[in-house]
């Protein structure tokens, strides 16, 4: 059994959103990089709760991006997982992520896919169903719960208003979100042994975008609270029903 | 052609379906085309009906296997249902059902795909798409290079508009694959109202001191018909159930109005809750970063101003 996770670096979820070069780029000064935290939390964290009761199980880790993702790739493996592969590219867009991410996963043969629900950067919660489909696999979003009983997945996905259970043969593609594993804090034996495992570099294969970002924009700024004194609720309603028309 | 994707669950197209038909059929005129619908298996709504969004066909393609979702089978009816519609825009909801979907049919069709669109976009310099970036804390401007188009929605985003209109109905036969998702259970909260469907959402936090003083803010809840939420500590202390937890690592909702009671505001949980159109927050202490992201607020003790607020809502209502 072999399971590739794939791992994004996003920045810290407390950082500040700016924009330079003309609301082109994300300022990145002083900005803390983390992994994805769907990626972490979830999928990764799963995939290894799954080799610890299956020593079998073979766990390796994806990125694409440049040198300047290895501390998180590392900080990844010291969680867990054996090897990491780094496809050396830039983030163009969604779908050459998934291209590169899917020609990993034919060339390595592997029998389960788990990504992040979405990068709490970009927001765009494509690249699992894109690497199904170019890998013409079943896929299950949002995954909320995950198990593996030989070649059976067992998961829960959101729907509108609660879950639908699933039962779906590997080889198969799963994003991951709250539910699936609780957050773990790595150890300092993994963050050693993380030092040693090898960390392949990978050229990245022939694809063009279909995308580019164009430029970025901040949202207006709010216009201030209107502060309704604690004595005076009826005010507050008229200002919901009168002004804001949300009741 | 501008093919929008209507979906649909137990028989009843859904709430997300009519905004991305109003959409669909305001891009289509911006474009100076025409919308048509695409629906995957059969419903109990009046089909025909669904031109009053602006739409002037619906192709169906009503195989009872396209009743539950498979996203490996639905994006090759998809992919094959825009190749021989012709359609060089689609159109989904950036829902659950979009999630699993439309990233695979553009996959498919080689498309550009921008998810989690929050307006038109902008057609005068090429094909720029709007979206919601760092968890709506910024968009993001993003140009579609391809011939064809796709565009996911973020629900509540735009505004349905019915008018006039009747839609014609077309059979499409296109050969549907066996499904490979089992689907085993379905469980449905029943009885409330749905988080990401919400109109109204009132969520609590620690401020609420613990899980017995909940009945405030259900009875709140019910007169406002809202659906209820919660803030991380909460649901980690198993005061509510995690399916309420909202923010970076929750849900993310973008109701028209969200109530929050005794929950400071920590960027995490601003992320899952900042599209909301108005927010009201309601918290003892003045220096709670909330205020800041807020519409309205009251700077109270949450169990004197809710019960009161619940009572004046219903004295609003009942003197119409």
């Amino acid at each position: 059994m072999k399971i590739l996770v794939c791992i994004s670096k996003t920045p810290d979820t407390t950082s500040k959103i700016a924009f330079v070069n003309g609301n082109t780029k994300f300022d990145e000064a002083g900005v803390q990089w983390i992994i994805n935290p769907y990626d972490e939390w979830y999928a990764l964290v799963r995939a290894i709760e799954l080799k610890e009761k299956d020593a079998s199980i073979v766990l390796h880790l994806v990125t694409v991006g440049g040198a300047d993702c290895d501390p998180i790739i590392r900080k990844a493996l010291a969680l867990g997982g054996d090897e990491a592969i780094r496809v050396n590219a830039d983030n163009a867009d969604s779908f050459y992520i998934a291209s590169q991410i899917a020609e990993i996963a034919k060339q390595g043969g592997y029998d389960l896919v788990l990504t992040g629900k979405e990068t709490i950067d970009y927001n765009g919660s494509a690249i699992g169903a894109m690497v199904a489909e170019l890998l013409d696999a079943p896929y299950i979003s949002l995954a909320t719960k995950f198990d593996l009983a030989g070649n059976t997945a067992t998961v829960a996905r959101e729907i509108e208003g609660g879950e639908e259970i699933a039962e779906v043969q590997l080889p198969l593609v799963v994003s991951c979100q709250k539910g699936v594993a609780e957050q773990r804090i790595p150890n300092m034996r993994g963050i050693m042994a993380a030092r040693t495992k090898p960390l392949k570099v990978a050229e990245p294969a022939a694809v063009d975008a279909l995308t580019s970002i164009v430029s970025y924009e901040l949202p207006p700024p709010k216009a201030g609270v209107k502060l309704v004194s604690p004595d005076n609720v009826a005010e507050l309603v008229r200002l919901l029903h009168e002004e804001a028309k949300a009741i | 052609m501008v093919l929008v994707f209507i979906d649909q669950t137990e028989g009843h197209i859904k709430k997300s379906s009519f905004e991305v038909l109003t959409y669909g059929a305001k891009l289509a005129a911006q474009l100076g085309t025409t919308a048509e619908g695409l629906l995957l298996g059969t419903v109990n709504d009046e089909l025909p009906a669904l031109g009053k969004y602006g739409i002037k066909k619906v192709h169906q393609v009503s195989s009872d296997t396209l009743n539950h979702l498979d996203a490996q089978v639905f994006a090759k009816v998809i992919a094959e249902a825009v190749t021989s519609t012709g359609a060089d825009t689609v159109v989904f909801s950036h829902n659950q059902t979009g999630k699993a979907v439309a990233p695979r049919v553009a996959a498919r069709l080689k498309a550009g795909i921008v998810t989690g669109a929050s307006a038109l976009p902008d057609t005068a310099n090429g094909f720029v798409v709007r979206k919601t970036v760092f968890s709506g804390k910024a968009f993001a401007n993003v140009k579609i290079d391809s011939p064809i188009k796709i565009i996911s929605l973020n629900p509540n985003s735009y505004h349905t508009a019915a008018g006039e209109g009747t839609a014609e109905v077309v059979a499409l036969n296109i050969a549907v694959d066996a499904p490979k998702v089992k689907i085993t259970a379905v469980n449905k909260v029943s009885g409330e109202v749905p988080l990401t469907e919400a109109d109204i959402v009132v969520s609590g936090g620690r401020g609420l001191k613990g899980p017995e003083n909940w009945n405030i803010l259900l009875d709140l809840a019910k007169e406002l018909h809202a659906a209820t939420a919660c803030s991380r500590p909460v649901a980690d202390a198993h005061w509510r159930p995690h399916h309420e937890h909202v923010g970076q690592t929750g849900i993310q909702i973008a109701p028209n109005l969200y109530i929050a009671i005794g929950i400071s505001g920590a960027i995490q949980h601003l992320a899952g809750v900042n599209r909301s159109k108005t927010i009201v927050v309601i918290n003892k202490d003045p220096e709670s970063p909330f205020f800041k992201a807020a519409d309205y607020g009251i700077v109270g003790d949450a169990f004197e101003v809710v019960p009161k607020l619940t009572e004046e809502i219903r004295k609003m209502r009942a003197g119409g």
